[in-house]
């Protein structure tokens, strides 16, 4: 049995890996509960962030946060040129799995293009920079990700939750013809959620950048834990998808912490499953 | 000779066409080539078994693959097993191993679509875990160079070559044979309306765990064979995203739907990857194949087989066939009694039956009528076998029905219809009766089913329409359609549930003489309505449920005037008055 202070560091790792894996699954989640649209890409947009945060700040030396600040309202764009793709073929729940897995593959191709297949890392001055809570460690970087994860899970939970948009958006993913009777403008609030799911994809691929070593292929590491997190979750649940990211990243770490690193996706994917057979009306 | 017999002989002729290719001494380049073609036709046909065919879609399909690859690797280089006798225990694990997932998965019935999808893509993640951390691989990979390769020609790539030809052949023509079986007409009909196809006679439990290890074996033997060709083996590549998104692809590209759909799709897919290898070329290839997948499900959503046959069809006029061969007489139907005894059905708290009992005589009209909510559909679904008995005892003749499977009960002679029509969206008028008295009571095999199913049609006044798909019909033909639906399965006893709703008077008046006539024959008939005077010029007798309780039985007239009936539906004061 290892030690309380490698349980208590696998644990806090834990946490800080689920708020990234909350960060990612919180876009995905939004797309595929209310719009019912399952979008691959969501991991391709977020490398895709990652990479250009690298590029500006390798090439024109600009802040994380200046890059941050144009990447994120470029993908909330793009976002809503993806969402006029998908209305205008009139996309389906399963089509759109087809779909923007070809646009994942597209963008995986187009990075490795522009960046190769070899990894980069995003050398900053605090990349190593870490709080010391008594003898555990807490990197900066990544508990700022977490933070961030949290306040966005929230303030998305509010928005769905009190505005016009967010319960108009609701309604509709439980019954768009009935909500469009009572004059809901589904089309107009979809570009909106689409915008916002790709601009946290922008956010997630900041901190991507700042955290880990990139490569093309991490779109698709990524792919099966997140979507964990986000039926975990529950679609279309912000905090839901932020508890789901805690739960996976601390029942991986403390896997890896007390048998081998190796055994970690089967804790994961295991939860999975048990929810998807025992309890798949949640879902 | 039929049809199927024409086709399956010209894919078996085809393969044994190609087997000869080796014997022309092509280089080794070719041979490994279409080594990959035919091995992903395989891959992709095998997968469409279950989720094109029935619409279960997998991303798992790497699971049985790589159960396959360490079936062989295990067993061939640590055991020593010569490699051919290790093809079919793989294919053995592989089955085995999509039955035990399916066992559990299928019961649940919300793990459809992309859940379903989701849930094997998860499953092949936990295998490759388990194989990646036991002895099976244990992380550095396993070489199979030591394992002697028989030879059946000269050159071994000619030999994978034969290996992949034979599984793809044998692989295409079984499905072309499936597609034109009880069991494929089956899975279409599970892909439509999963439920309507159990009620209807498909045993769907059976006909998708059937498909799903049949899909699997294929799988396995892919990956024994792909163990040995590639001979060193990981647990990465193996259980990489490649097979299960790569067969997804081809078969959308091809057509899921159609047999030869997958096999179109692998050859056009893999002809353009090889098109581009090596460097940046085999990268700008990729992308192509990726925006090709996306053009054509945004442009061809049925996938490019069924899209051809289609323009083909259009452009060459049919021959008229439904008018031209004469109806065949009726055939003959066995009504039975039937026999409900203090049936109790509650959902939660809410006790929707309680204690319901009530007969059905051979050969009677029974009227169910009673205000919404009572327990009348309810009750219909529960003899159907499409809710679970709580309590109770339903009998048909001297066979009981309660706590059998709903397709069971469907083939011991019970029909229904439902309120709403819930035609097989894909199947034309024709073939959704026809899928009835496939399964029906009187089982028959797909051919003679067609032939009944003209005579219903032109029973109920469809036979015009046999061509059509239900989104083609009005409601008067698609309520029509249900019932022709209902009786092709011989049934001797028929559930209608509101028929007559939503007809007008002349559509209403031919109905009830069309019920009358299916009396005639000994059927015992107990149908739902609210429209009044069909309930009193059809019913022998009338049963009010109210709350789950039935508050009268008689002939129409007394069950009607009963103070209780009258109370329920016009409130007390009128009794009083």
């Amino acid at each position: 049995m290892p030690s309380a202070t490698l349980l208590g560091q696998a644990l806090v790792s834990g946490l800080l890996a689920g708020g990234l894996y909350g960060l990612l699954a919180l876009g995905l989640s939004l797309s595929w509960g209310l719009l019912r649209l399952v979008n691959l890409a969501h991991f391709a947009l977020a490398l895709l962030g990652a990479y250009l945060t690298y590029q500006l700040g390798h090439a024109l030396h600009w802040p994380p946060w200046l890059a941050a600040a144009a990447i994120v309202p470029a993908f909330f764009a793009l976002g809503i040129a993806l969402h006029m793709v998908f209305a205008r073929f009139r996309v389906t729940e399963f089509t759109s799995l087809l779909v923007t897995f070809g646009l994942a593959v597209i963008l995986e191709s187009v990075i490795q293009w522009f960046w190769t297949a070899d990894y980069r890392r995003y050398e900053t001055p605090y990349a190593s920079a870490s709080l010391r809570i008594g003898p555990l460690f807490v990197p900066v970087l990544e508990l700022l990700a977490c933070l961030t994860a949290a306040a966005l899970a929230c303030a998305t939970w509010a928005w769905l939750r009190f505005t016009y948009v967010g319960k108009a958006l609701r309604a509709a993913a439980e019954d768009p013809a009935i909500a469009g009777a009572f004059g809901v403008n589904h089309r107009r609030h979809a570009f909106v959620l689409s915008g916002v799911s790709a601009a946290y994809a922008g956010v997630a691929g900041v901190f991507i950048a700042l955290i880990s070593t990139l490569a093309p292929a991490q779109i698709w590491a990524w792919l099966g834990v997140v979507f964990a997190v986000v039926i975990i979750g529950g679609l279309g649940n912000p905090v839901g998808a932020l508890l789901a990211g805690f739960l996976i990243g601390v029942s991986e770490s403390v896997t890896m912490a007390v048998a081998a690193p190796a055994w970690a996706p089967l804790v994961s994917f295991s939860i999975l499953i048990g929810i998807l057979v025992l309890r798949p009306e949640r879902v | 000779m039929s049809e199927r017999r024409r086709l399956v002989a010209g894919v078996l002729a085809a393969g044994l066409g190609l087997a000869g290719l080796p014997l022309l001494g092509l280089p080794a380049f070719y041979e490994s080539f279409l080594y990959l073609v035919f091995h992903w036709i395989a891959l992709a046909t095998s997968w469409s078994l279950l989720s094109g065919y029935a619409g279960y879609f997998s991303f798992g399909h790497g699971a049985f693959f790589g159960a396959g690859v360490y079936t062989t690797t295990t067993l061939a280089a640590a055991y020593g097993v010569p490699f051919l006798a290790t093809l079919p225990v793989a294919a053995a694990v592989a089955a085995l191993l999509s039955a035990g997932i399916g066992v559990v998965v299928f019961r649940v019935k919300r793990l459809r679509g992309e859940l379903f999808g989701l849930l094997t893509l998860a499953i092949t993640f936990v295998l490759a875990t388990i194989v990646l951390n036991t002895r099976l691989d244990g992380g550095p990979g396993v070489f199979l160079s030591n394992v002697p390769m028989p030879r059946l020609v000269a050159s071994p790539t000619g030999t994978f070559y034969l290996l992949a030809l034979g599984l793809a052949t044998v692989t295409v023509a079984g499905a072309c044979l499936v597609t034109r079986a009880r069991l494929g007409l089956g899975l279409f009909a599970i892909h439509d309306d999963e439920d309507v196809a159990e009620v209807e006679g498909v045993p769907t439990l059976a006909y998708k765990l059937v498909a799903f290890a049949l899909s699997a074996a294929v799988a396995g033997v892919a990956g024994g064979i792909h163990a040995m060709y590639v001979s060193y083996v990981t647990v990465g590549d193996t259980f990489s995203i490649t097979v299960p998104l790569y067969v997804v692809l081809m078969s959308v590209l091809g057509g899921a739907r159609h047999w030869l759909g997958p096999a179109v799709g692998a050859t056009l897919i893999t002809a353009s990857l090889y098109a581009f290898t090596g460097g940046e070329q085999a990268l700008l290839g990729r992308a192509l194949v990726a925006l090709i997948l996306v053009a054509v499900i945004l442009v061809l959503p049925q996938g490019v087989v069924p899209t051809v046959l289609e323009r083909v069809r259009r452009a060459r006029p049919r021959p008229l066939e439904a008018g031209a061969t004469p109806a065949p007489a009726l055939p003959r139907v066995e009504g039975a009694a039937l026999e409900c005894h203090d049936v109790w059905k509650a959902f939660g708290g809410i006790e929707a039956l309680r204690g319901v009992s009530l007969t059905v005589g051979r050969g009677e009209i029974v009227g169910l009528v009673g205000p919404n909510g009572s327990g009348k559909t309810t009750l219909i679904n529960v003899i159907s076998g499409h809710y679970a008995i709580d309590r109770g005892r339903v009998t048909l003749g001297a066979t009981v029905l309660s706590k059998r499977p709903a397709h069971r009960i469907a083939s011991l002679g019970v029909s229904r219809t439902y309120q709403i029509p819930r035609p097989f969206a894909h199947f034309s008028a024709l073939d959704n009766v026809a899928l009835a008295a496939t399964f029906g009571a009187a089982r028959s095999t797909p051919r003679e089913a067609r032939d009944d199913a003209r005579g219903w049609l032109e029973f109920t006044g469809l036979a015009r329409r046999a061509a059509a798909l239900p989104h083609e019909l009005n409601l008067h033909e698609r309520k029509f359609l249900e019932l022709a639906r209902a009786l092709a399965g011989r049934p001797r006893v028929i559930l209608l549930d509101e028929v007559l709703s939503g007809l007008n008077p002349g559509e209403i008046a031919s109905a009830i003489s069309l019920l009358h006539e299916i009396r005639a024959r000994g059927v015992a008939i107990l149908f739902v309505e609210h429209v009044m005077r069909a309930v009193l010029e059809l019913s022998d007798r009338v049963v009010v449920l109210n709350e789950g309780e039935v508050i009268a039985t008689g002939t129409p007239h007394e069950a009607m005037r009963a103070p209780r009936v009258v109370e329920v539906y016009l409130g007390k004061a009128h009794v009083v008055a």
